[in-house]
């Protein structure tokens, strides 16, 4: 199962198109540091969200050609970035006011754990490591949608979509989608529903590599991916 | 009325044993770097750090802490690119952690220099970082509550200073710059440029120097990103 698994499932990059998919023209967007930020480059043409990174910019765009950064024009992950026409500095106070404040339409984080309920486990392993939380706890509590990009199970094979998160949690209730390597999953009054599943696998191999019951609200749609691969 | 000061040793010089520093920065972007080395010349111990990170390579806060002047630091990702100073202290136990989320980290001291001393916040809700925490419900919602955090000195990187201490700042370096300006007891600040006043336009200024102490002009400072890349060690 796992080879086939391999095989079948889907990249970082292609998971980050399927959530750019969703993202709407105009939409105030944040992108958590690392897989997230990918979704970025994945924005359907002809639509315009503006990005929101937590250090103090709204309408930040792609990394400068190497030798052009300017190191006071940063994003929340340390890495150089650049402006667009309308872009905006604010400081630290005002950028978690537009984060409290519910300004924002979607924040999209990756996961250690999501559970059924909504509670999210990303910013510690509870394994003795040295805690870093960030602005995650910010955004999972107040952006209007909060989703997740993930691995569907972890490397070991065990479902990160779980019953209840047994890691230290981020948020409770926070998490409105997840975008994992093999579906496209919500969450509805406490339960996971299934939205999109990838065509060559069954209901119930999703099943059997989900931590906790899959409902099905309505027909579940073929998970496709186009162009995945090829930043835009 | 000129708040100037001639060299960075006098800018510093009130800083002493003890004393509970913010010091402004994101990463290296609007980091005073200059102002903390001068700090490290000086030498004072036991010092309470406030920074939204925990230092990076060998240069900046990582150089404070690798010459044993820290005992706490208060921060919200001490995790960084190359955190070898911050990693190797806390592992010895000789650096006291306290982890706040990043948002909560800014609205305590945003709340410090408005002089409120406690705000309800939903950040951390139910999680291990709100234990011990008053929580209240308002309106179906859970929050909670979270104290002011003040200091006694913040460390500032301005890019136009008037000598009565109005600043601005450039780019994405203004992040914790105002907000430390106004919760620390002394503000002093590093400038680009010092100007006369009207130098700035008053539409212009973030920082009304009601907020500001002592400024030293560092006419051309070094970007700490730039330090680290080059693996320079302070001093």
């Amino acid at each position: 199962m796992s080879a086939d698994l391999t095989s079948l499932k889907l990249t970082n990059d292609q998971i980050a198109w399927r959530a750019a998919q969703d993202i709407e023209d105009g939409a105030y967007v944040n992108l958590g540091i690392g897989f997230p930020e990918r979704v970025a480059q994945y924005t359907v043409p002809g639509r315009a969200p503006v990005f929101h990174t937590e250090n103090g910019i709204l309408n930040f765009g792609p990394a400068p050609a190497a030798g052009e950064e300017d190191w006071d024009l940063i994003n929340a992950g340390k890495k150089a970035v650049t402006l667009k026409p309308g872009a905006a500095f604010f400081h630290h106070a005002d950028s978690f006011a537009m984060v409290r404040g519910g300004h924002l339409d979607v924040a999209i984080l990756g996961a250690f754990q999501i559970a059924e309920n909504g509670d999210l486990a990303n910013w510690s392993t509870g394994k003795g490591a040295i805690p870093a939380v960030g602005g995650a706890m910010d955004l999972v509590q107040s952006a209007k949608r909060v989703a997740v990009l993930t691995d569907h199970v972890t490397k070991n094979g065990d479902p990160k979509l779980v019953k209840r998160c047994t890691m230290p949690l981020t948020g409770v209730g926070c998490v409105t989608r997840i975008y994992s390597s093999l579906a496209v999953v919500d969450v509805v009054d406490g339960h996971f529903v299934l939205r999109e599943k990838l065509k060559a696998m069954s209901f119930d191999d999703l099943q059997a590599l989900t931590g906790a019951e899959l409902h099905v609200d309505g027909t579940v749609a073929d998970l496709i991916v186009e162009g995945a691969g090829a930043p835009v | 009325m000129d708040k100037t000061v001639p060299s960075l040793a006098d800018a510093i010089a009130p800083i002493g044993d003890g004393a509970v520093v913010m010091i402004a920065g994101f990463g290296g972007s609007g980091a005073p770097v200059e102002l903390i080395h001068a700090l490290i010349d000086k030498g004072p111990k036991n010092l309470t750090v406030i920074n939204n990170n925990a230092g990076n390579g060998h240069v900046g806060i990582a150089a404070m802490i690798e010459q044993g002047m820290v005992s706490k630091i208060v921060c919200s990702f001490p995790r960084s690119s190359d955190p070898v100073a911050f990693n190797t202290a806390f592992t010895a136990g000789t650096l006291e952690l306290e982890v706040v989320p990043q948002g909560t980290l800014a609205e305590r001291i945003r709340a410090a220099g408005a002089g409120i001393p406690a705000f309800y916040t939903a950040t951390s809700y139910g999680t291990e970082l709100a234990e011990g925490k008053p929580v209240e419900e308002f309106d179906g919602k859970h929050y909670v509550r979270e104290r002011w955090l003040r200091a006694d000195f913040a460390l500032i990187k301005a890019d136009t200073a008037d000598t009565m201490g109005n600043l601005t700042y450039r780019m994405a370096g203004r992040n914790f710059n105002p907000i430390m300006a106004m919760a620390a007891d002394c503000t002093i600040v590093q400038a680009t440029r010092i100007v006369e006043p009207g130098g700035i336009p008053p539409e212009q200024v973030v920082t009304p120097g009601i907020f500001t102490d002592r400024i030293v002009e560092i006419a051309a400072p070094v970007q700490e990103e730039t330090l680290i890349r080059e693996g320079a060690v302070y001093p």
